[in-house]
C-alpha cells in the first residue's frame, strides 16, 4: 500500500471514531427518551476546556484532572436535560430542538468570556514524538492509534450494557413504553437523566481525546457537533454499532475524498453522499424503520 | 435596548472623557481622530496596539504643539467587535456626530470594507493601520478618501514567492489556503504573483479553520513534487500545518503571511514552529533606529505591562497605527484646515518624514493610497514566544 492511502487511512480512522463518540452520545439520549442534546459540540467543547483549566492553569495531575472535568460534563449533561429537555417534553412540545441549541450557545459564550477566545495548546506526551508507521516514512502519534480504540471500546461497553444487562434493559424499555416501565418500577426521570449525563461525558471523552491534536478553544466543537450528528443519523440513530461504523465511514470518506480529489469540494462531497446514502435508506444505514402499532 | 447601551456608550465615554489629562491652558477646540476597532473578542490584544500606536503619536504631537498652531488632538475610540455592521454604525456615529477629522479603523479587513463605501462618500479621509484586503484602498472609488499604512494581500502575495525564491531557491510552491474569504484571496494573489514570474503552482490546496488533520493536504502537495509551501491561515489553523508536518517528517521550506502571529504560536505548533517565516511591516527586535528607541523607551514608560520589546505585540498594530497617526497630523496641517477633501490632498503633499518603519518619500499619490510596499516588509519567525526578524537568534 502506499504511504498516502495508508496515511489517508489512519486520519479518516481517528477523525472517524471522534465523530462515531459525540454520535454515540446522541444515540444514547434517542433511546432513552426520543431526544437528543443538539450542542454536543459545545459539550465536547467543555471536556477539553476543563481538562486543560484543570490540568494546565491549575497544575492538576491528569489523573485528576481527567475524572474531575468528566465530572463536571456530567453535571452539565443533567442540567440540560432538567433545563432545556424536561420541561418542554413535559408539555409534549419539540421545543428542545431549539432549547438545547440555545443552551450550547449560552455555554460557548459564557466559555469565551471566561476561557478567553485565544486557542490554546493541550500538551500531551501521546502526541508529541510520531512513531512511524510500517516503514512508510510515516508518522502517526500515538494518541492517533488510541482514540479509534477507545471509541470502539466504548461502543462495545456500551452494546452490552444495553443488551446484556438489567440497567441497560431499564433503559431501553423507558424508551419503548414510558407507561409500563414506570409500572415496572422503572425510575423514568432518574434513567432520562443519567442518558443525558452519559451523553455528556461521552462527548466530553471526545473532547479530551482531541485537544492534545487541535487547538482548545470555545468554537472548537461547532462543526463537530454538526458532524456527529449527520453521523448519528446516517448510521440510523437506534444502534450503537451502526452510529459507530457510521462514524468511521464518514471519517474515511472525508480524508480519502482529501486524498483523491483535493481539498478544495470535501464537505460538498462528503454531506452530498450523507444526503444521497439517507435518500437511499431512509432510516439510515444501519437503522430500523420505527413501527407504530396502531 | 439600543436606548439603554446608548446612554451607557455616552456615560462611558464621558468618564473616559473626564479621566483624559486636559492640560490647563487648552487653546482651541481639540481635533478629534476617530478608531473604530476591536476592543473585544479575539482581535482585542492587536485592537490595543492600535490603540497605543496612535494615542503615542498623538501625546507626542501634542507635547510639540498640536496641530493647525496648537489645538490638541484627542482620540476617540469605537468598538466594532470584529463585526462589519458595529463598525458601519459607529463609522457613521464618529462621522456624523462627533465630527472627527480624520477615521481610523480597520483590523479586520470584512470591517474595513464595509466603512470604505460611508467614508468616500462622507468625503471622510479613512487611515487602515492594519486590515491587508487588496480592494480596501484599490476601492475603485473617484475620489478615494482611503489610506493605508499596513501590508497588503497582494503586495504580501508576490513578497512570499521573492521571498522564498531568494533564500530557499524555491521552485515549485505548494498553496496552503485556509478555506475562507481571506484564503481566497491570497490564492488568486499567489497565483498571479508566479504567473508574473512564468510559474505555475505545484499543487493547491485548503484546510479548515477547525483543521485537526492536514497531512492529506500535505501529502498531496508533496507527491505534487512542492518544495515550498506557502501559507495563508490564521494562528490555530496554521499551528495545526506544523504538526501536520512534524507527523510526516517532511521538513519542507514555509513562507507565510502573518497569520501565525496572532496567538501563541509556538504553544499551539511545538518543535518546528520557528520554520515558519511570515511577513511582518516591523520589529521592535534587533537594531533599532532613533525613532525605534524613543517609542520603545516611551511604551515602556507609558503602560505597565510593557518591560521590552517582547512585550510590544502585536508589533505590527503598535508601528503601523505610530506611523499612520504621525502621517496623519502631517496631512492635516498641510491642508490647514479639518475639511476632509483638504486633508485628502494633505496626504498627496507629505514629501519627507522620518517615521517608525522608514523614512517615507512622497509616501502617498493619487495612484498610490498604500505607504508601504514589500521593499518595507520584514521577515519574521517565532523564538519561544517572542516574534523576532528571521536570523536574528542564529
Amino acid at each position: 500500500m502506499d504511504t498516502q492511502l495508508v496515511s489517508a487511512l489512519i486520519s479518516g480512522l481517528g477523525m472517524g471514531s471522534m465523530y462515531g463518540l459525540m454520535a454515540l452520545g446522541f444515540y444514547i439520549t434517542f433511546a432513552v427518551s426520543g431526544t437528543v442534546n443538539f450542542a454536543q459540540g459545545s459539550s465536547m467543547m467543555l471536556g477539553a476546556v476543563l481538562c486543560y483549566t484543570f490540568a494546565q492553569t491549575l497544575g492538576w495531575p491528569i489523573w485528576l484532572a481527567v475524572p474531575v472535568a468528566l465530572a463536571l460534563c456530567a453535571l452539565y449533561g443533567v442540567l440540560v436535560e432538567r433545563l432545556a429537555v424536561r420541561p418542554f417534553v413535559r408539555r409534549g412540545s419539540d421545543a428542545w430542538l431549539m432549547s438545547t441549541v440555545a443552551l450550547g450557545i449560552v455555554l460557548d459564550n459564557v466559555v469565551m468570556h471566561t476561557f478567553g477566545k485565544e486557542p490554546r495548546s493541550l500538551p500531551s506526551s501521546l502526541a508529541v514524538s510520531p512513531v512511524e508507521v510500517g516503514g512508510l516514512g510515516l508518522g502517526v502519534y500515538p494518541l492517533q492509534l488510541i482514540i479509534p480504540l477507545v471509541g470502539l471500546a466504548l461502543a462495545a461497553a456500551l452494546h452490552l450494557v444495553a443488551r446484556r444487562t438489567r440497567w441497560g434493559s431499564a433503559l431501553l424499555a423507558t424508551s419503548q413504553n414510558r407507561d409500563a416501565a414506570r409500572l415496572m418500577g422503572i425510575p423514568i426521570s432518574r434513567a432520562v437523566a443519567g442518558a443525558f449525563a452519559l451523553s455528556t461525558v461521552l462527548a466530553g471523552v471526545a473532547g479530551m481525546l482531541i485537544a492534545p491534536l487541535a487547538n482548545v478553544n470555545s468554537d472548537m466543537g461547532t462543526l463537530f457537533g454538526l458532524k456527529a450528528f449527520s453521523v448519528a443519523i446516517l448510521g440510523g440513530i437506534t444502534s450503537a454499532w451502526g452510529v459507530m461504523i457510521a462514524g468511521l465511514l464518514f471519517g474515511l470518506a472525508e480524508s480519502l475524498i482529501i486524498m483523491s480529489l483535493g481539498s478544495g469540494y470535501t464537505h460538498i462531497i462528503t454531506f452530498g453522499l450523507v444526503i444521497v446514502a439517507l435518500a437511499l435508506r431512509p432510516n439510515g444505514l444501519f437503522g430500523r424503520a420505527e413501527v407504530k402499532k396502531v | 435596548m439600543l436606548r439603554i447601551s446608548r446612554v451607557l456608550v455616552a456615560a462611558a465615554f464621558t468618564a473616559l472623557l473626564a479621566m483624559l489629562p486636559w492640560r490647563a491652558a487648552v487653546a482651541a477646540e481639540p481635533v478629534k481622530i476617530g478608531l473604530i476597532t476591536a476592543l473585544s473578542g479575539q482581535s482585542a490584544l492587536a485592537g490595543q496596539a492600535i490603540s497605543r500606536g496612535v494615542q503615542l503619536a498623538i501625546d507626542e504631537i501634542n507635547a510639540n504643539g498640536g496641530v493647525l498652531g496648537g489645538r490638541e488632538l484627542v482620540l476617540v475610540r469605537r468598538d466594532d467587535e470584529s463585526n462589519p455592521a458595529k463598525g458601519v454604525v459607529a463609522a457613521r456615529e464618529l462621522i456624523h456626530k462627533e465630527k472627527v477629522a480624520v477615521l481610523f479603523g480597520g483590523l479586520d479587513t470584512p470591517v474595513a470594507l464595509a466603512i470604505v463605501p460611508l467614508a468616500n462618500q462622507a468625503k471622510m479621509p479613512f487611515m487602515d493601520p492594519w486590515a491587508a484586503g487588496t480592494p480596501i484602498t484599490k476601492n475603485g472609488a473617484d475620489p478615494n478618501f482611503v489610506f493605508r499604512v499596513s501590508a497588503m494581500d497582494e503586495l504580501v502575495d508576490v513578497a512570499m514567492v521573492e521571498y522564498a525564491q531568494k533564500n530557499f531557491g524555491s521552485e515549485k510552491f505548494g498553496l496552503l489556503m485556509i478555506n475562507n474569504p481571506w484564503g481566497e484571496s491570497n490564492h488568486k494573489g499567489l497565483v498571479a504573483a508566479l504567473d508574473a514570474k512564468g510559474m505555475k503552482p505545484a499543487g493547491s490546496e485548503k484546510f479548515d479553520g477547525d483543521a485537526i488533520d492536514v497531512v492529506p493536504q500535505l501529502t498531496r502537495l508533496r507527491d505534487a513534487g512542492a518544495d515550498t509551501i506557502a501559507l495563508v491561515g490564521n494562528v490555530g489553523p496554521s499551528a495545526q500545518v506544523v504538526k501536520s508536518l512534524r507527523r510526516m517528517g517532511w521538513d519542507v521550506p514555509i513562507v507565510s503571511h502573518w497569520g501565525p502571529a496572532g496567538g501563541r504560536f509556538t504553544e499551539l505548533a511545538g518543535p518546528g514552529a520557528e520554520k515558519v517565516h511570515f511577513v511582518q511591516t516591523y520589529s521592535f527586535f534587533g537594531d533599532q533606529s532613533p525613532v525605534g528607541k524613543k517609542v520603545i523607551a516611551a511604551l515602556t514608560d507609558k503602560y505597565d505591562d510593557i518591560n521590552g520589546p517582547a512585550d510590544i505585540t502585536p508589533a505590527v498594530g503598535v508601528a503601523n497605527a505610530y506611523d499612520a497617526m504621525h502621517l496623519t497630523a502631517l496631512a492635516i496641517d498641510n491642508a490647514g484646515s479639518t475639511d476632509g477633501e483638504a486633508i485628502r490632498e494633505g496626504y498627496f503633499e507629505i514629501d519627507t518624514y522620518p517615521g517608525l518603519i522608514k523614512t517615507y518619500k512622497d509616501p502617498f499619490s493619487k495612484e498610490q493610497h498604500d505607504a508601504l510596499g514589500p521593499q518595507d516588509y520584514v521577515w519574521a519567525q517565532f523564538i519561544d514566544n517572542r516574534i523576532v526578524p528571521v536570523g536574528l537568534q542564529d
